[in-house]
């Protein structure tokens, strides 16, 4: 397959920063609006995949390294567990910083009310980290698999 | 101390699961560190194990609500059923946890050596891992969708780790097999909690006993339950992935996916016994569990005989050992509400129930053995194997305690539990209990052509002298202390610790009282 | 009846995916088969939560009027769906991974061919 044209490439070089913003924005207001962490994720990544069918998987293998996104998804889903395991005074998984004075502490008022992001305790930040390990998953897995159709490919010339 | 008791539910869980994610970070610096973290962690799971099932054994029910203020606030006092996730751990429940745990055990010690010059090492030892997450959150839930999440965790880290070698071709195509057939029982299961849900707006399976109506609908989602967790214990009709997947895993893996069929039909347990247990489709599923044991049992020995692969005749055995469990559990579900339940029918129930422990030892054992054979070997073949007593002592004393136990000779455990089977199912009809001393006989010639082919005879010509590496046999030693202990004293074993497993789960009002009653 | 009939198309969809995994020979035909499937016991499980004229059950600029908690859908099966969507992402990644590797090994796709167990 001949490389993608100048115009595609620029597009998608345009296109991505919108495609992340508009991610990252769907995984922090995961409990105020709908969205949260696996769906901002899998947002962001489709933008990553973009780059990735624009530019082909030789330019963004030299960028981005497979061992780095192991790094990034085991972190993420330490971050998550870590979390759950701070309530452990009470009991796992419970909300510790709902109601306190620490970050995301504030109660919001009962009905309809226009979202104050300073509440949810722990679930933003633990969209957060839902979040980083899907960009990083998702990525990979599509890095990976696209890396092996081409080494298929030059073996067969 | 009683902290560590109080919230040991979800320790035992998310002990591996912090500990899964921890080992490619540590993988990068070390491998020797790697290698002693997994097994300090799983040491650390084992001993936790031991003591919460004692705890379990003696005291009753523990109950762990995720995210509530206090663990045992189950129902808090707005509503009138329970909110959040509760794990509910009965005897039955923290008996399928030791089983997981030591075989999680043996098989990490064996992995150490067996897996050492493969690459990925890391994502071995994280899947292994969240194998162990995924049963023992199978085992230790309360809650049907939760069920259904640990099972998907269970069955995608099982196929991953079930490709490990994937310079064979047959690897992958085994690894594919059991994720399609995996494919199929998940969104079964998850269409009939959906019907669940859907009927009674309570997805905790103690709420879900108390409000059971046995309408149509419930009957079809015990249908769909039934076969999806019969589905993936491997019994007749649906064991064709059994030996394919078995085969080409490596044998450590072989020795978990053991016990991960015997979580699913935990699962199949609980669904009949407290979920269903008060309905009129009792008696019904205990006859269609009896006919899956009978045919399973059968089935699985007859084919196993003319293999020449060991580790496929082996997984064979294993359908045909899952049969002798379903027939003595099968026996006790259909005797529930009589009155003769309480002579005859715990004790098949009983009987059934030490049949899964034994045969997660003495199975796991045998596989690890000929996991042992392919080292040193590099082949699975009977007809090219031959003479290995010469130079594999230890070996040879290992694959003869596992082949004694499963052919069910005394002195050992296999014989024990198979006794109790026999004894107990005579009642319910003379020619279920014939057919299982049959199928017993038959496993014991087949056994016994395995071990006359290939230890007996003059050694083979190009294999290299001597045992094989340390970890390897720590491994199996593991099993065998574990299978000798039960052999030396079963009496003990099936009043402390089977008879409190098979009265929990044939007791579903204690059940529902733990959860709704406080 | 005619409240069924989302739930019956729903039931249809698993049907065809079932069909697809059981009858086609192809391993990617399969494999969407498997996703087929997958979406129609998800499409099953979301419909459940549906209420008439109802609005979605989110605090955040609610409009006016709405009676809490009876105007709202319920969420507890948006959440099971979601889990269960995921789900089906991972275990889709893993059977292409595996048709991909059956492809570098017996150079053909077809479940017929693909034979090296039972030799």
């Amino acid at each position: 397959m001949s490389e993608p044209s100048k115009i595609v490439k620029t597009i998608a070089s345009i296109i991505f920063p919108f495609t992340m913003v508009f991610g990252i924005y769907v995984i922090l207001h995961g409990h105020l609006t709908p969205g949260g962490g696996f769906q901002g994720g899998a947002i962001v990544a489709s933008g990553i995949v973009l780059l990735l069918v624009a530019f082909g998987s030789a330019e963004i293998a030299k960028r981005v390294k497979e061992s780095h996104l192991s790094i990034l998804e085991s972190a993420g889903a330490l971050c998550f567990i870590s979390l759950a395991f701070l309530g452990l005074f009470k009991t796992f998984f419970y909300n510790f910083l709902a109601g306190s004075n620490f970050i995301f502490g504030r109660i919001p008022p009962f009905g309809s009310n226009p979202g104050d992001m300073n509440t949810g305790g722990v679930l933003p930040l633990m969209n957060m980290s839902v979040g980083l390990k899907v960009i990083a998953g998702l990525s990979a897995i599509v890095l990976v698999l696209s890396l092996f159709a081409r080494s298929r490919k030059q073996k067969k010339r | 101390m009683s902290y560590v008791l109080l919230h040991a539910p979800a320790l035992l869980i998310a002990i591996p699961l912090f500990a899964a994610f921890l080992t490619p970070i540590i993988d990068r610096f070390s491998k020797r560190a790697r290698n002693i973290f997994v097994l300090a962690v799983l040491i650390i799971e084992e001993i936790l194990m031991i003591i919460f099932a004692w705890d379990v054994f003696t005291n009753g029910i523990h109950i762990y609500t995720m995210g509530a203020p206090n663990p045992t606030s189950t129902v808090p006092l707005q509503s009138a059923v329970p909110v959040r996730i509760v794990l509910e751990v009965d005897g039955m429940s923290a008996f399928m946890g030791l089983i997981s745990t030591t075989v999680s055990l043996a098989a990490g010690f064996y992995s150490i050596a067996f897996v050492r010059k493969e690459t990925g090492q890391g994502r071995y030892y994280t899947l292994l891992l969240l194998m162990l997450v995924g049963m023992l959150g199978m085992e230790f839930t309360g809650d049907m969708f939760n069920l259904f999440v640990f099972f998907e965790i269970l069955s995608i880290a099982s196929a991953a780790l079930v490709a490990y070698r994937s310079y064979y071709g047959d690897a992958v195509e085994g690894a594919f097999k059991y994720l399609i057939i995996s494919s199929i029982a998940g969104p079964m299961v998850l269409f009939a909690v959906a019907l669940l849900y859907g009927e009674y707006g309570v997805l905790n399976i103690a709420a879900l006993a108390k409000a059971m109506n046995s309408t149509t609908l419930d009957m079809i989602a015990l249908v769909l339950l039934i076969s999806a967790f019969a589905m993936k214990c491997g019994a007749v009709p649906m064991h064709f992935w059994v030996p394919d997947s078995y085969t080409v895993a490596p044998a450590s893996i072989t020795a978990m996916l053991v016990v991960a069929s015997q979580a699913s039909l935990y699962a199949l347990f609980r669904i009949c016994f407290t979920l269903y247990g008060n309905t009129p489709y009792v008696a019904t599923s205990g006859a269609i569990l009896i006919l899956f044991g009978l045919l399973s049992m059968f089935i699985g020995v007859t084919m196993a005989i003319p293999q020449k692969d060991i580790k496929r005749l082996m997984s064979y055995h294993a359908i045909s050992q899952t049969g002798y469990m379903l027939l003595g559990v099968g026996a006790g579900l259909c005797l529930l509400g009589n009155p003769d339940f309480s002579t005859y029918g715990m004790a098949a129930m009983e009987g059934g129930i030490f049949h899964i422990f034994n045969h997660a030892l003495y199975k796991g054992l045998l596989f690890l053995t000929a996991g042992a054979i392919f080292y040193k070997t590099k082949t699975r073949n009977l007809n090219e194997i031959r003479g290995l007593a010469h130079s594999m002592k230890f070996t040879t004393i290992f694959f003869l305690i596992g082949a004694f136990s499963i052919a069910g000779l005394p002195p050992f455990n296999g014989f024990a539990s198979k006794l109790l089977i026999y004894e107990s199912v005579y009642h319910v009809n003379p020619i279920l209990s014939i057919i299982a001393m049959l199928v017993s006989i038959l496993t014991l010639a087949s056994f016994m052509k395995v071990f006359h082919s290939a230890f007996m005879g003059p050694a083979m010509k190009d294999v290299e002298k001597g045992e094989v590496p340390k970890s390897m046999l720590f491994g199996m030693i593991v099993l065998t202390a574990g299978i000798i202990l039960f052999s030396v004293a079963p009496g003990w074993v099936v009043n402390h610790i089977v008879h409190p497993a098979a009265q929990s789960l044939a007791n579903q009002s204690a059940y529902i009282q733990a959860v709704m009653g406080d | 009846m005619i409240h069924n009939i989302p739930y019956l198309a729903a039931v249809a969809l698993a049907i065809i995916g079932l069909y697809a995994v059981l009858f086609k020979r192809n391993l990617i035909k399969i494999a969407i088969g498997i996703s087929i499937l997958e979406s129609g016991v998800n499409l099953f499980l979301i419909t459940l939560g549906y209420r008439e004229n109802a609005v979605a059950p989110i605090y955040t600029n609610l409009p006016e009027g709405t009676s809490i908690p009876e105007g709202m859908t319920l969420p507890v099966p948006q959440a099971l769906t979601l889990t269960s969507i995921v789900i089906g992402v991972a275990v889709l990644a893993l059977i292409l991974s595996f048709a991909v590797k059956i492809y570098q090994h017996y150079g053909t796709l077809d479940s017929r061919e693909v034979r090296g167990l039972r030799k």
